[in-house]
């Protein structure tokens, strides 16, 4: 039809193979008090990305990632997600905070995180925690809600445990829980906070291949984490950090095969 | 034997001094009884509305509102209830009238019951802050950073999560509160507000039968808190639904 093909070539869309860009980030830095933990961190994901921030304990990954959903309010930079510039005020000692709860709400609303402690809500069971965010946050109708949520726990393996409060599941099934709670609410963006490093070592590997079944469909998502050889395998990009800039970054083939950076080298040598 | 025997006389003195209607006393007892439960309900909701108001406030507010809050906090669980409850209920309703003398309004009769809740209530919320401060505080911070990384607003938040939350946290204290509420009723005998004890020392004083009267009384209270035991019970069951018993936990 022609309405269609009209509506289809966009003089604004960019006329290259090139994803969209969902997530934007410029020159980002974090200050808590007297020590800067990122001095300068910029990041381009497109939609299909899995961008995989890897780094020493204290080299700002999972900050990084925290500013990127104003967990934590970045000191200064630019942060633009779905092609929306985030608006910052200054709070008059130094730092900023974001100029519209309601616009950061929206944002965060379309961001699937995914903590390192699952964080489910414990008073509610698993098919509540799934479907809380699309009923009262997205304003979905409870019943396609509940639909969805099914399906999303059938992915992850949990179908037999949705009317079973967290605290009676294993680190694995509450992260598989947390994980389909993330995109229940349909995310542009996934946002993982290094999801296997508070699981047993026999629990990590199920919660690594949901992961990567996710990556696998081609999901954007950020990925802190310490499994070096899962970053290698699911990675379309690594950013190695240390102390709050990034060292190195490039396809993980380069990154790990052929390590530039005296430091990327040895950790690569400590963590493997 | 004869009739009547069965019952020795000194106890149908009894059941007759107790009896619903008159000449028993038992109805203004049980008159009583409802008042203090009034007061006792509408000051234990009102302290809960004022409680998580200052609670809130205490945790979140402004550094002026936390001041305030502390204030409020500081000074009514400083000053002994009695004075409390005599200075809010002669010079709260007198204040009232001459604001509303001043305005050119005329003045008005508070009712006991109101001036009861509001003196009670406002005495419980202090206490109350506290029992939810402590409460909210104890939430596992890890569920409250989930819901704003959900892009929950701060109202939603309190309502979805934080207050469920804290429930299992608040409740044993809260539950202190109500029956403290239910005796502390007893408190407004001195301002002549005619609930549970006043009624009994009125029956008391005028059949002599002190002993039979505060026996009745202090049965009627302890039916109250057995009763409220039961409801705790259950509404604790319910609110700690997501957790494992202490027991299984040893």
């Amino acid at each position: 039809m022609m309405g269609s093909d009209a509506v289809s070539i966009n003089p604004l869309q960019p006329q290259t193979a090139e994803q969209a860009e969902a997530i934007h980030v410029w020159n980002l830095h974090k200050r808590f008090g007297a020590l800067e933990v990122l001095k300068g961190v910029s990041l381009t994901a497109r939609d299909g990305d899995v961008v995989a921030l890897i780094g020493g304990s204290g080299s700002g990954k999972s900050t990084f990632l925290r500013c990127i959903n104003f967990l934590e309010n970045p000191t200064s930079g630019v942060i633009r997600i779905n092609g929306e510039d985030i608006e910052m005020v200054s709070d008059g000692a130094g730092g900023q905070y974001p100029a519209n709860r309601r616009q950061i709400e929206r944002i965060r609303s379309r961001l699937g995180m995914v903590f390192q402690n699952f964080n489910l809500w414990q008073h509610m069971t698993l098919l509540q925690n799934v479907i809380e965010v699309p009923v009262h946050v997205l304003g979905m109708k409870r019943d396609a809600a509940i639909a969805i949520g099914e399906q999303l726990l059938e992915r992850v393996g949990l179908s037999a445990k949705r009317d079973v409060y967290p605290a009676y599941l294993s680190g694995g099934q509450q992260q598989r829980g947390a994980i389909a709670r993330a995109l229940a609410i349909q995310p542009r963006v996934m946002l993982f906070d290094e999801p296997t490093s508070a699981l047993d070592p026999e629990l990590v590997g199920e919660v690594l291949k949901v992961i990567a079944d996710l990556a696998k469909e081609g999901r954007t998502m950020l990925l802190v984490t310490h499994e070096m050889k899962f970053a290698r395998e699911v990675a379309s990009h690594v950013m190695y950090l240390h102390n709050g800039i990034v060292e190195e970054e490039g396809p993980p083939e380069e990154l790990f095969g052929s390590p530039k950076s005296e430091r990327l080298k040895q950790f690569i040598r400590t963590v493997s | 034997m004869a009739d009547g025997s069965i019952i020795p006389e000194a106890l149908s003195q009894m059941l007759v001094l107790l009896s619903p209607s008159p000449p028993g006393w038992g109805g203004n007892l049980l008159r009583g009884l409802m008042h203090s439960l009034q007061i006792a309900l509408g000051a234990f909701g009102m302290g809960l509305i004022i409680g998580t108001l200052g609670a809130y406030g205490k945790l979140y507010g402004s550094p002026l509102v936390r001041d305030l809050a502390g204030i409020y906090t500081t000074i009514v669980r400083a000053v002994p209830e009695l004075v409390l409850i005599l200075l809010l209920y002669y010079a709260g309703t007198d204040l009232i009238n001459r604001i509303l003398e001043a305005s050119g309004y005329q003045r008005i009769d508070i009712s006991g019951l109101v001036a009861g809740i509001v003196v009670l209530g406002f005495v419980q919320g202090a206490y109350a802050t506290e029992v939810l401060r402590g409460a909210i505080k104890a939430i596992p911070q890890g569920e409250v950073e989930a819901a704003r990384a959900y892009g929950m607003s701060p109202t939603l938040m309190m309502r979805r999560i934080t207050l469920p939350s804290m429930l299992p946290y608040a409740l044993p204290g809260l539950a202190n509160l109500w029956l403290i509420a239910t005796k502390d009723t007893a408190l407004l005998a001195v301002v002549g507000f005619s609930e549970l004890t006043l009624e009994t020392r009125q029956a008391a004083g005028t059949t002599k039968a002190y002993f039979l009267f505060f026996m009745a009384a202090g049965l009627l209270y302890l039916l109250i808190t057995l009763f409220s035991n039961v409801i705790v019970g259950r509404i604790e069951k319910w609110a700690r639904r997501g957790m494992p018993s202490v027991r299984e936990a040893r």
